[in-house]
């Protein structure tokens, strides 16, 4: 799965959790959750489950106190896509 | 100076009916709430039959956002919005998305427990090792207080927000607790109310203490028999009542429609000493608190018009006839009409003050007392101590001045609300 296929997933687990409309529109890897989002700092919990669901891998801690925006979030995903195709 | 308090606002979840106009039909028509629980026979719960609030899912989409929505597993947080929202419409109030909260508005919205089916969820998946898959939605429905939580956000209440918690008095409680705060000046609105939740976990405890009725599996609508000869125990129930309390002048100040007032009350408790223990009451402490109310509220006891009694459907009934007649001491042909809305909703726990309360106002601005349900054949112990014509058996038509409301609870609680009808001056 290529970066953009990844942001394209990232857009619909995000969606419910945000209603900035405008910005969820035009997310790229520059979106910031909080920031931009105004995300609910206590669902980014539930946004990393969807997301263990969604692509198939498992988040540790370290890992999950990085994804705060789309950048750090696609890069430990495409990550942990490549360590499990590894295996 | 202490400021008068009336009620502006209703808002109901019961098992009879979960709109106002619903339920307000219901209770004049002795409908019964009663249903079988598939899930309760299926779990060989000795009481098979419960009330539970019918609510389809596209009227708690109506209060719910989607996301909201998504792990919602709390009946008793869906019933307490729909009614503390519902209120708070019916009051004239409006829901604004303002930057800034409401200061003088406020609620004390009580609950027994919270999300017991959410918390049942969760202590599985923390047994199967699975902590991390809880998410964030676990804490806000569980917590005690996540009724007035969500219900204060929802209406972006910026004065005290809480629930109070005293077992079957918590809804009468939430009344006079709210009242307090408004009659000091400390808030100008409060919505004042009490939920319960639904199901198998949190109705499986009375299950076992043998205080559910196991003798009407087969017959719902019969099963809930307040003040009946044929009485076996009580029926569970579940929902939300929610009051709007405000203080005279704002209400009169924005034309709003007033209910009610509530003219005082009392709250205390028997220390489980003397006959009281943690299940059963201290007459004593009952009728104490029916006493202080009735001073509290400045009024007689010969001026009530009507009870509506916490009266449950167990042993326990007779009693508490007792405690009002000794409390009261009229003769017993001027005893006051006294009534049970147990018969067709079963005894909400938490809920069952609020849902009762919300009832006794309708009567009061209505000017109805709605009929008992289920006691045909009338106790005999009840027979001796006042007379039948004090409990009617089918709906009378006729104005009302004057009702008390008493609610009783475990650890040897009571609380007993005084609400007066509103003359329009």
């Amino acid at each position: 799965m290529n970066k953009e296929q990844i942001i394209e997933n990232l857009k619909t687990i995000v969606q419910p959790y945000s209603e900035e409309t405008s910005a969820l529109a035009h997310i790229d890897e520059n979106t910031d959750f909080i920031n931009d989002l105004k995300i609910n700092s206590a669902n980014l919990v539930d946004i990393i489950l969807d997301i263990e669901e969604k692509f198939n891998i498992e988040i540790d801690n370290d890992s999950m106190a990085k994804m705060l925006n789309v950048k750090a979030t696609t890069e430990i995903i495409a990550a942990k896509l490549e360590a499990r195709a590894g295996q | 100076m202490d400021k008068r308090v009336v009620i502006t606002g209703l808002g109901v979840c019961a098992p009879n009916g979960t709109t106002l106009a619903e339920f307000s039909d219901a209770i004049k028509k002795g409908i019964s709430g009663i249903s079988h629980q598939p899930d309760l026979e299926a779990l060989n719960f000795s009481c098979q039959i419960a009330g539970k609030p019918e609510l389809s899912e596209e009227r708690i989409s109506q209060y719910f956002t989607p996301l909201e929505l998504r792990n919602l597993n709390s009946s008793g947080i869906v019933y307490g919005v729909i009614a503390g929202l519902d209120a708070w419409k019916d009051a004239g109030l409006t829901i604004e998305n303002n930057d800034e909260p409401d200061w003088d508005s406020g609620t004390i919205f009580g609950a027994g427990t919270s999300g017991i089916d959410k918390f049942r969820w969760a202590i599985n998946k923390i047994d199967d090792l699975e902590i991390r898959k809880l998410g964030s939605s676990v804490v806000i429905q569980t917590m005690a207080s996540g009724v007035s939580a969500f219900i204060s956000g929802k209406l972006g209440l910026g004065n005290q927000v809480s629930t109070n918690s005293s077992a079957c008095a918590t809804g009468a409680e939430s009344i006079l607790l709210a009242y307090e705060r408004i009659k000091t000046g400390q808030a100008t609105k409060m919505l004042a109310g009490s939920t319960s939740d639904s199901g198998p976990y949190i109705w499986g405890g009375f299950d076992a203490m043998k205080v559910c009725t196991f003798k009407h599996n087969h017959e719902p609508k019969k099963g809930s028999r307040p003040m009946s000869e044929t009485a076996s125990g009580f029926v569970p129930g579940s929902g939300a009542g929610a009051l709007v309390l405000e203080s005279l002048e704002s209400a009169l100040a924005r034309k709003a429609k007033i209910y009610g007032e509530v003219l005082g009350g009392n709250i205390n408790s028997g220390g489980q000493r003397g006959l009281g223990t943690m299940t059963a009451p201290n007459p004593i402490a009952v009728q104490r608190c029916i006493k202080a109310a009735l001073q509290n509220a400045g009024i007689q006891a010969a001026e009530i018009d009507v009870i509506n009694g916490h009266l449950t459907a167990t042993t326990k009934d007779a009693l508490e006839i007792e405690n009002w007649k000794d409390a009261l001491q009229l003769p017993a042909e001027r005893f006051p009409y006294i009534n049970s809305l147990k018969g067709m909703i079963g005894h909400c726990i938490a809920a069952s003050g609020s849902i009762e309360c919300v009832a006794s106002i309708l009567e009061l601005a209505e000017g109805f007392i709605f009929p008992n349900i289920n006691c045909e054949d009338l106790s005999a112990e009840i027979k001796a101590l006042i007379p039948e014509k004090s409990i009617p058996k089918t709906l009378i038509q006729q104005p009302i001045n004057i009702l008390a409301k008493a609610s009783f609870g475990f650890g040897d609680i009571n609380a007993c609300v005084i609400f007066k009808k509103y003359t329009h001056e």
